[in-house]
């Protein structure tokens, strides 16, 4: 009998609920039964709530176990998991569990599937095929492929990442870069994570085809530092692809040079704003600047930038190697393309969730995600990160589309959904908004600096039933003058989640004693 | 890794710094890589540093200070043997993110930020691990941890403290 083939993710969110350790007992346990194994570890599948998810090699396909804790992998072997028996965690058929069948995976096809940082997986599955194809193409050619797909950005503003590249195109310049905003800090997303650590090839080969497109010799990955395994396995891609001739001096033996640097935050939420971005790399306080100018004419050292999310870049390969139709036809209305949902906090079936737009956001977090963890209702979720508005579960019929939600006052942003059951204080969320605010502010602009701790103050006083219709009229004000004047994202955006508290949850701001009696 | 196990590290010294920036020094906007090793390497920013960084750079030392203590993963002294960071963003908060906050300061003796007497554990607390449908979310020298309840919480600090011994 030859060597039975395992997979165990080596994805950060699998190895914190195990995954190193159990990959260790597989080893261990079959040595100690004469069983040979070929270890792969590869991304995670994105059912975390069923991580660590073990996966064996059978004749008929791929089988899947879990959540595999590392006391049962004795009793998992002696079952038979290695020649892919039933047994009481058995998933059966990876791509059959209904969760992953569900999805339409565009630019997380190849996460989970094989070891992220071999070179053989990645061509075998198509690696390479987009950008070869982009090195024939000129770089007009390759923007109207980018324009024609509807790609938009996917760090949260859904920007049509053709047109920004063709700003990038048209501005002259001897030097110009290609910037990769890495910087996840919104609570309730890991996508750009799961994908750096499960794919990160695909993240290269992205930003080599956005470098042709637009004439630029050097790229940059902006990571965040609570990200230690994402960095390390990017860190370690950028190298392999070194080595190959992915990128450096002649791309694939062609006249075309790119230089990919990672660099690594240090701990500002404010870094995921571009301009504050650009800064910190250019080796500043994280300070956002005012636009215009766009980076995309005056970006990273004053030259033209494109500044894309990780997901937007990584999206361009699939679509050149699967052309601009294939991905164009999924989607509705202006939102074409997948979005990657990310179903997260109090949620029975947590995990990442990649489909074509046009879900309602009940069917995602009751029917895909399960409801609550705790089994508790469903009361309110938050969507788009810490700046995204609060939603009740009478607006679950909304699509999750940037129109659909724009039209209401909230964003899709990135795709994180974060559930809350029926204990959740609203108030307490509404004043951790502007707390968090107050933290992370990078004190540039009035509003937001000062604003933020307003906030803060102005909740405090109407918890306590402090004069309470001039203190919510002063929040209101307060809210309104974030959103009009403040520079940035940060400040104008943090209204979003205490506003749309206060409007579906107003029980919870009354004074703790009414309450109570 | 980034954030290797805490412990041991050189007292500061002025020339190994400069090696540091050395290697760095012909890459564009040095100044973030060459803080980020020269705590990786002595554990901590020693103010001496500021005034050896705004030298070697030619910039400012209001630069370099400024740059300094904008980044909240930058320390001005060392921390404790292990480093746990608990997640306080809103999946981990939907999940008792608070009330872990509360027991891992008690159970510490220490607000966040702080480090604990004999310098085994310092707390911090941070927003978003990237864990966050596996919440409540705790960053232990380096090392992500999903489903952190109060009891393995405790379990997590036993294995600090007997790491430290």
């Amino acid at each position: 009998m030859g060597a039975c083939v395992v997979f165990v993710p080596r994805d950060a969110a699998s190895r914190s609920v195990g995954a190193d350790e159990v990959a260790d007992a597989i080893m261990r346990e079959a040595a100690a039964r004469g069983r040979e194994v070929e270890l792969v570890r590869n991304g995670s599948r994105g059912m975390l709530w069923l991580e660590p998810l073990v996966e064996v090699a059978t004749p008929q396909g791929r089988v899947a176990y879990g959540p595999v804790e590392i006391a049962s992998v004795s009793e998992l072997l002696d079952s038979g998991m290695l020649d892919g028996a039933p047994n009481r965690l058995f998933l059966g058929a990876t791509e059959e569990i209904a969760y992953l069948k569900g999805q339409n995976r565009f630019t997380f096809s190849r996460v989970g599937i094989s070891d992220p940082l071999s070179v053989a997986d990645y061509e075998a599955t198509g690696g390479l095929a987009g950008l070869r194809r982009a090195l024939e193409m000129t770089p007009e050619q390759i923007i109207a492929e980018v324009t024609d797909s509807g790609l938009r950005g996917r760090g949260g503003a859904g920007f049509p990442t053709g047109i920004k590249w063709k700003t990038v195109l048209d501005t002259p310049s001897d030097l110009k870069f290609i910037a990769c905003n890495a910087d996840e800090g919104d609570s309730g997303t890991f996508a750009d994570r799961m994908l750096m650590e499960g794919d990160p090839f695909t993240l290269v080969e992205g930003m080599v085809i956005a470098s042709l497109a637009v004439g630029a010799r050097e790229g940059y990955i902006y990571v965040r530092s609570e990200y230690p395994d994402a960095v390390a396995t990017m860190q370690a891609a950028i190298d392999i692809a070194y080595l190959n001739g992915w990128i450096g001096p002649g791309v694939l033996d062609t006249g075309h040079s790119f230089d990919l640097h990672l660099r690594v935050g240090a701990g500002a939420y404010i870094c995921g704003e571009e301009t504050a971005m650009l800064e910190s790399l250019e080796g500043r306080r994280g300070m956002i600047r005012a636009k215009p100018p766009l980076p995309a004419i005056s970006g990273l050292f004053g030259k033209p930038t494109v500044v894309n999310n990780v997901l937007s870049l990584a999206s361009v390969p699939p679509i050149f190697a699967r052309g601009a139709e294939a991905f164009r036809e999924l989607g509705a209305g202006r939102s074409r393309g997948t979005q990657v949902f990310q179903l997260a906090g109090n949620i029975k079936h947590g995990g990442l969730y990649e489909t074509a737009f046009g879900l309602s956001l009940g069917e995602l977090v009751n029917e895909i995600g399960g409801g609550t963890a705790t089994g508790r209702p469903v009361r309110a979720v938050q969507v788009g990160g810490p700046l995204g508005a609060y939603i009740p579960t009478s607006r679950f019929d909304l699509a999750m589309d940037y129109e659909a939600f724009a039209a209401v006052g909230a964003m899709v942003g990135h795709g994180g959904i974060v559930v809350f059951d029926d204990t959740v204080d609203m108030s307490r969320q509404a004043r951790f908004a502007m707390e968090f605010c107050a933290e992370e502010s990078c004190g540039k602009c009035t509003p937001c600096r000062l604003g933020s701790v307003r906030g803060v103050e102005v909740i405090d006083r109407i918890i306590a039933g402090l004069d309470r219709p001039a203190n919510l009229a002063l929040l209101e004000e307060l809210c309104e003058t974030m959103v009009d004047a403040s520079l940035c994202a940060m400040g104008g955006l943090t209204p979003a989640p205490v506003r749309s508290a206060l409007a579906h949850f107003p029980e919870d701001f009354q004074p703790r004693e009414a309450v109570r009696s | 890794m980034i954030a290797k196990t805490t412990g041991s590290y050189p007292p500061w010294s002025k020339e190994r710094a400069v090696e540091v920036v050395n290697k760095h020094r012909d890459g564009r906007g040095p100044l973030l890589p060459i803080l980020r090793e020269l705590q990786d390497v002595f554990g901590y920013i020693d103010p001496e540093a500021v005034d050896v960084l705004a030298g070697e750079l030619n910039l400012s030392k209001a630069d370099v200070y400024g740059v300094v203590t904008f980044y909240k993963d930058f320390r001005s002294k060392p921390a404790g043997k292990s480093v746990i960071r608990v997640c306080r963003g809103e999946a981990c908060q939907s999940m008792g993110a608070e009330q872990l906050a509360q027991h891992a300061r008690e159970r510490l003796g220490v607000d966040f930020g702080g480090t604990t007497v004999e310098g085994t554990l310092s707390l911090e607390q941070v927003f978003c691990l990237g864990n966050c449908a596996l919440s409540p979310a705790v960053m232990v020298d380096g090392r992500l941890k999903g489903r952190v309840d109060e009891a393995r919480f405790d379990l997590i600090v036993a294995e600090c403290e007997a790491q430290a011994l």
